[in-house]
């Protein structure tokens, strides 16, 4: 085909595109037909315009000196106009006017203060203290039998669903195969063991469960939790165990926190193994 | 030719125009890859407008109302109800959200490949350091560009990224917390932090980089294309066609080309179906859950790094800081510096307009090619669960097999770049100013 009839076609179709374009619109629209024509009508003058530039416009190579970039003249011009003694003689009030400029920067920085509260306590604390009823996601508190070995559940402190830092998953297991560190013995009545569900490595929640291997896995970077063993991590870039719920069941059946999880939940920060948390609480 | 004269008389624009119009530019399918990178900029802009007529950066909850079925009665993010009603409910929306996300993933992409371009041909070197690290700005800008957007959403996908952003923030030795709470207004998650991304997104990324743009053509033409040698083509002279009508005629082409591409991957290849994903939630997490492509490599450098919380003199250093502070600042720190350390490793301080083959430089292409497999790994490991289950393995096992090959693959393969580029040299060596022909005579030897 000739150049020309080609570029002429190629403009009618992103015409006749453009049209159905808006046609489509009025219509209700639709998004693979948007996306289809709004392709043809660019594609069109787009390639026309490029078959015009390669087929039809006879252009002979062109070369342009590069000329001079800097010279030395220049630059030493340049560097006298540049030093004017009146600047250079004061050097006293040089010297102060970069200062107070540094100060005054200082000064304008500070409001940026205002973006967020000093951290203080939150991260070594959560919601849960001792009494605190295990509630689920509706707010209803859960009593030992209902918590079915294999699977997890997702519990808060009551009155306090939706918490993001005190979000605990809730499991079962055979009580005579735990393994929990020292002084744990009884954080897991009748084998029911609450941890944080906050991953130790970057934050995400750990959310499913290897029955099978009693492990906790977190989906984001494959962390991986045993739980027999107090969230001692197994696998993965997490270094740190998931923090335990000490819980007891109460006079009612109904399961209750002792306290608050045994280390600060979620990712790690420089101070976290500070004793910070505790001398501020107490 | 009135039109000229107006301007003329009031601003002299004719000999800036004759100048500009007879601006010569060398002609090589390698030096689109940046007009692509800027072309994509300029449709990420007209959507991105679009977009933000409908958008509403506020965590509020609302009820989702819709006619998306499966979250009707559902409470979500004013924030994710405005994505969902853009998808839904405004006409034309969801083809421009979906062409606002395609250019994304590909303006990142062509500013990787033209910066590839740039690093192997050695056009980086004196005079061109500046606008090398200029560039290196503009794809870190990029970067944010992108991780600013993808968390607009408010969707749970999106949310997911907030958190882990969260958490290298906060293992920063000393300053964390506060940088993490400054950043965020609080302990994750929090009300404020949508809005401070859309403002990060709309306004200051945005308005930063299309200043850097301006530099990056202005310190262009100042000092002109480098070039590929051959031909006529020296350390003195530009060699090419002239911007007008040919080089006009084929930009504006490409544009159009450009945005006929994403407006045909828009219209018919889905992205980010948030309405799949579902709203954020503290306690939930989908898996397996990908970045876009670009953070892979962060992604993958968290997953592989082994359980390393180490604590000096009661310091906390939690695992996330090396792979996600300490190795990404030296990546870019290194990249930032590469053309002085080439030029302090090489002693050559000598002006270059004239452009390297890969092959001409074995050391930098075999370094080259170490980091480039690099990042290839890294950006797979961000990907360990998706291929555990494509090949019936176990996750464990495609870590493990990765975490050795960081370290093998980028060496092996940088030392096979080099020595490959070293076997080049001797099987063609570059004539300048010739065309050579290599013939295969009847006895098997070349003539």
């Amino acid at each position: 085909m000739k150049p020309e009839r080609l570029v002429a076609l190629a403009f009618g179709v992103s015409v006749l595109s453009s049209l159905a374009l808006v046609i489509v619109y009025v219509a209700g629209g639709d998004a693979q037909l948007e996306g289809l024509l709004l392709g043809l009508a660019l594609g069109g003058l787009g390639a026309g315009v490029v078959v015009w530039a390669t087929r039809l416009l006879h252009e002979d190579v062109a070369i342009e000196e590069r000329g001079q970039l800097s010279s030395e003249a220049e630059r030493s011009e340049a560097a006298e106009a540049l030093d004017e003694p009146d600047l250079t003689r004061r050097s006293m009030l040089v010297r102060m006017l970069i200062g107070a400029s540094g100060t005054l920067a200082a000064a304008l920085a500070i409001p940026a203060l205002s973006l967020g509260p000093r951290p203080g306590q939150s991260l070594f604390r959560t919601r849960w203290i001792a009494g605190k009823r295990l509630v689920d996601l509706d707010g209803n508190p859960v009593r030992p039998e209902q918590v079915q070995a294999g699977a997890v559940q997702t519990v808060f402190p009551e009155g306090e669903v939706g918490a993001a830092d005190a979000q605990t998953v809730l499991l079962k297991v055979d009580p005579a195969a735990l393994q929990l560190p020292a002084g744990r013995e009884e954080w897991a009545p009748e084998g029911v063991l609450g941890y944080s569900k906050i991953c130790t490595h970057a934050g995400c929640p750990v959310g499913l469960y290897r029955a099978e291997s009693h492990e906790l896995l977190c989906p984001c970077h494959q962390s991986t939790f045993d739980v027999l063993r107090g969230g001692e991590p197994t696998f993965g870039p997490a270094d740190r165990p998931l923090p335990q719920l000490p819980i007891e069941v109460d006079d009612q059946g109904f399961l209750v926190a002792t306290g608050d999880f045994s280390e600060p939940v979620g990712p790690g920060f420089w101070n976290l193994q500070s004793d910070e948390g505790e001398d501020q609480a107490s | 030719m009135k039109v000229l004269r107006w301007f003329d008389e009031r601003l002299g624009v004719a000999a800036m125009a004759r100048k500009g119009l007879r601006k010569v530019f060398p002609d090589h399918w390698s030096f689109l890859l940046g007009e692509i990178a800027l072309f994509c900029f300029v449709i990420l802009v007209a959507t991105g407008t679009f977009l933000t007529l409908f958008y509403r950066p506020d965590s509020v909850p609302v009820t989702y109302q819709g006619p998306y079925a499966p979250l009707q009665g559902q409470e979500v993010s004013a924030a994710y109800e405005s994505v969902m009603r853009i998808s839904f409910e405004v006409r034309a929306g969801l083809v421009m959200r979906q062409i606002h996300h395609w250019a994304a993933l590909v303006f990142v992409a062509a500013v990787v490949v033209h910066a590839m371009r740039i690093f192997f041909t050695g056009a980086f070197r004196k005079p061109r350091e500046l606008n090398w690290i200029i560039g290196v700005v503009l794809l870190i800008l990029a970067l944010g560009m992108g991780f600013t957007g993808y968390s607009l959403p408010d969707d749970l996908l999106s949310g997911t990224g907030l958190r882990i952003a969260y958490s290298v923030l906060i293992s920063v030795p000393f300053v964390g917390p506060y940088l993490a709470f400054l950043a965020f207004g609080g302990e994750f998650p929090t009300e404020g932090i949508i809005s401070r991304l859309f403002v990060l997104h709309v306004m200051l990324l945005p308005g930063i980089i299309i200043a850097m743009i301006g530099a990056h053509l202005a310190i262009l033409a100042r000092q002109k294309h480098a070039q590929f040698p051959g031909g006529k083509a020296s350390e003195s002279n530009v060699v090419g066609k002239p911007f007008w009508p040919g080089q006009a005629f084929k930009s504006v082409g490409l544009l159009l080309l450009t945005g006929a591409v994403l407006s045909f991957m828009g219209g018919l290849i889905q992205i980010n179906p948030v309405w799949d994903y579902g709203p954020f939630d503290a306690t939930v997490v989908s898996a397996p859950a990908q970045p876009d492509w670009y953070i892979g490599w962060l992604e993958g450098a968290l997953r592989l790094f082994p359980p390393f919380d180490v604590t000096f003199f009661g310091i906390l250093i939690p695992s996330p800081f090396i792979p996600g502070v300490v190795v990404p600042g030296i990546a870019f720190g290194l990249m930032t510096l590469w053309p002085f350390i080439e030029a302090r490793l090489t002693g050559d301080h000598d002006h270059h307009h004239l452009l390297n083959r890969p092959r001409d430089v074995p050391f930098r292409t075999g370094i080259g090619t170490a980091a480039f497999l690099f990042f290839l790994i890294l950006t797979i490991a961000g990907g360990n669960d998706v291929m555990a289950i494509m090949f019936n393995v176990q996750v464990e096992a495609v870590t493990n097999v990765l975490r050795i090959a960081i370290f093998l693959v980028p060496a092996l393969g940088g030392l096979l770049a080099h020595r490959i580029s070293i076997q080049l040299q001797t099987a063609a060596p570059l004539r300048l100013g010739e065309s050579t022909r290599v013939r295969r005579n009847a006895q098997g030897g070349f003539e």
